[in-house]
């Protein structure tokens, strides 16, 4: 109980009675003796100093990184050495033609991804948080298990089936491989969500003569944006990032997204970790920057999915 | 009556004609190749006798149907990987989903109180999840750099000593399970926050008021309350661990000495490296999957079970 947050640090240490008005927390425990207001400030700085230091930790990498993309050709390996920073690393990265390509492609099937893949498992989601029809328990229970199969198995066979569709080196087969990734957990996710908006709301809908299609689609998915922006940025993610497939699928420079084509760096600059930095950064940014857009309905976005599971 | 049973098969419809996409697609190309997948693993199927196609030119298939021999092989040990792989994936379950869910936890009950900064706290410590997984990975190993890696030179000036730490078989294992940790905490830490912000305050109150002390609460209300959260993030953390494909690939590829292979990244190690095994791989496949089907059930039986206990 940080009771004591409110309190400036200019504060003596063991200040006994603090008449500032208290927070919430404080006030319930206003009745006990005063050495309870002593410790928690102790506490108080405990848990800061317990936030700062994760904080530092989950930053620390990215910020790395982005120092080392700022250094010249092969001053990484001078690890305290900040001297010269410079954006020479980006200029290069961006004036390679095939990096841009990359990018693009990967834009083209995160977007892909995320646009389809969330329109389908709100759509069965919502089936399945208000509709009774046979199969609607094992559904959900099928969608989990889809989460168990290794890609190791998966990947032939796909392969396989994507090559005598003759959908290899298309964007819309990796768009359908990324979605097998992330559709089950969105549905569920988005089921538990829609779980949480009252019922009436439908009923509303059908007694202005709505479809059950159209209620989903005119008055419940609007209700539904933060479990939305959630499983979007789930889904971006995972299309953003996806490796297995993407390398297996997509065969040609052309077509590369952008981690199967950095792996094709990893080789050829064998110590050009500047270039490869600078490329992580570039990377780093629209996942970050949706990250930013969603962040505020994170947590409701995802409370509402994991408690009515 | 008849308006009603027209509704619901109307309904029924609906529902179906609204999850048919999804099903479509997971049937397409997951059932259909894990179908395909499972059949494999029966055969000899490898690179050089699956057919194909080379210009106008057909080589015909000629795998053939062997039954159980590949599970008799792997599961005999005698390909000499799969016990030492298996007991090293469930180290790394267990102890990946221990921290990601103590952690996560722990950091999630700090941001729940009233603090200062909770909001620049929350965005900071969820950036692991922004980042792409390769990304971060990249990012560890460079700084886990055996000479030039920050944080052997870290270690160096306190004294300690640097470590190999993508070298040494014992070192690299904690340093991918600390790769991973830092990678799936914030996704914990999340969920958790959310479940945590959903139990009733006023229970705190009550407990309070009955003079609980703060272990008691947390015992008695935080940890039931959150059962459902936990129940549900345990169950996929142990499923997303198990088959946890790029952590390993990126930061170690399976190395040093293949000392920090999963099953999984053996599997697709057989199926993609030098001779294709296709069939060794998809009886790996079928057996991780045998597995967490097998622990997914108890999981859900014994959850079943206490909750008819508590109710």
């Amino acid at each position: 109980m940080s009771s004591l947050t409110s309190t400036p640090p200019t504060a003596a240490p063991g200040t006994k009675a603090d008449a500032r008005p208290l927070p919430t927390r404080a006030r319930k425990a206003a009745g006990r003796p005063n050495s309870w207001g002593r410790r928690s400030r102790a506490r108080s700085v405990a848990l800061h100093a317990t936030l700062i230091l994760a904080s530092a930790i989950a930053v620390f990498p990215v910020v790395w990184v982005a120092l080392t993309s700022l250094k010249p050709d092969d001053q990484w390996q001078k690890t305290g050495d900040f001297s010269g920073l410079s954006l020479d690393n980006y200029s290069a990265v961006l004036s390679d033609s095939s990096f841009t390509t990359w990018f693009a492609n990967s834009a083209i099937v995160s977007v892909g991804t995320t646009v389809f893949g969330v329109l389908i498992s709100a759509s069965a989601g919502y089936a399945v948080s208000r509709m009774r029809f046979p199969g609607h328990r094992s559904l959900m229970w099928s969608f989990l298990v889809t989460q168990m199969f290794p890609v190791a198995v998966l990947i032939v066979p796909v392969y396989t089936i994507l090559t005598k569709l003759h959908l290899t080196n298309t964007y819309g087969a990796l768009i359908l491989v990324n979605c097998t990734v992330a559709v089950p957990f969105c549905a569920w996710m988005l089921k538990g969500y829609f779980d949480t908006i009252p019922r009436e709301i439908d009923e509303a809908g059908r007694v202005d003569g709505l479809t059950p299609f159209g209620t989903f689609w005119r008055l419940v998915l609007p209700l539904a944006k933060p479990g939305l922006a959630v499983t979007g940025f789930y889904t971006f993610l995972t299309a953003w990032a996806e490796i297995a497939f993407a390398r297996t699928l997509m065969s040609d420079n052309g077509h590369y997204t952008l981690p199967v084509g950095m792996n094709t760096w990893i080789g050829q600059f064998k110590s050009e970790w500047g270039l490869m930095t600078a490329a992580s950064v570039l990377i780093t940014i629209p996942a970050a920057g949706l990250f930013f857009f969603v962040q505020r309905h994170l947590v409701s976005g995802l409370t509402a999915g994991s408690t009515k599971s | 009556m008849i308006s009603k049973l027209r509704r619901s098969y109307d309904e029924r419809w609906y529902a179906w004609a609204m999850i048919a996409p999804v099903v479509l697609v997971l049937g397409v190309l997951v059932v259909y190749p894990l179908v395909q997948g499972l059949y494999y693993s029966l055969t000899n199927i490898n690179e050089s006798n699956m057919g194909r196609d080379i210009g106008v030119n057909h080589i015909p298939a000629t795998y053939h149907f062997v039954g159980l021999d590949n599970y008799f092989e792997v599961l005999s040990g005698r390909d000499g990987e799969f016990y030492p792989r298996l007991t090293w994936t469930l180290v790394w379950t267990v102890a990946c989903v221990t921290l990601h869910y103590s952690l996560g936890l722990g950091l999630a009950m700090l941001l729940n109180r009233q603090v200062r900064f909770a909001g620049l706290y929350r965005v900071l410590l969820v950036v692991p999840w922004a980042v792409p997984v390769f990304v971060s990975a990249f990012a560890w190993r460079l700084m886990l750099n055996k000479d030039n890696g920050v944080v052997n030179v870290v270690l160096d000036n306190v004294g300690i000593g640097a470590v190999d730490w993508l070298g040494e078989p014992t070192a690299a294992k904690f340093a991918v399970i600390m790769v991973n940790v830092w990678v799936g905490v914030p996704f914990c830490m999340v969920a958790i926050l959310g479940g945590l912000q959903a139990i009733p305050k006023e229970q705190y109150e009550a407990a309070a008021m009955d003079g609980a002390n703060a272990w008691q609460r947390f015992r008695h209300i935080t940890l039931p309350g959150l059962r459902p959260v936990s129940s549900t993030i345990v169950l996929l953390g142990v499923i997303w661990t198990f088959n946890q494909f790029g952590v390993i690939f990126l930061v170690t590829e399976g190395g040093p000495y293949g000392s920090t292979e999963l099953l999984v990244t053996y599997a697709y190690k057989l199926g993609f490296a030098n001779i294709r095994d296709y069939a060794t791989a998809a009886t790996y496949g079928a057996i991780i999957l045998s597995m967490l089907l097998v622990f997914a059930t108890a999981y859900r039986r014994t959850l079943e079970r206490g909750q008819e206990q508590t109710a």
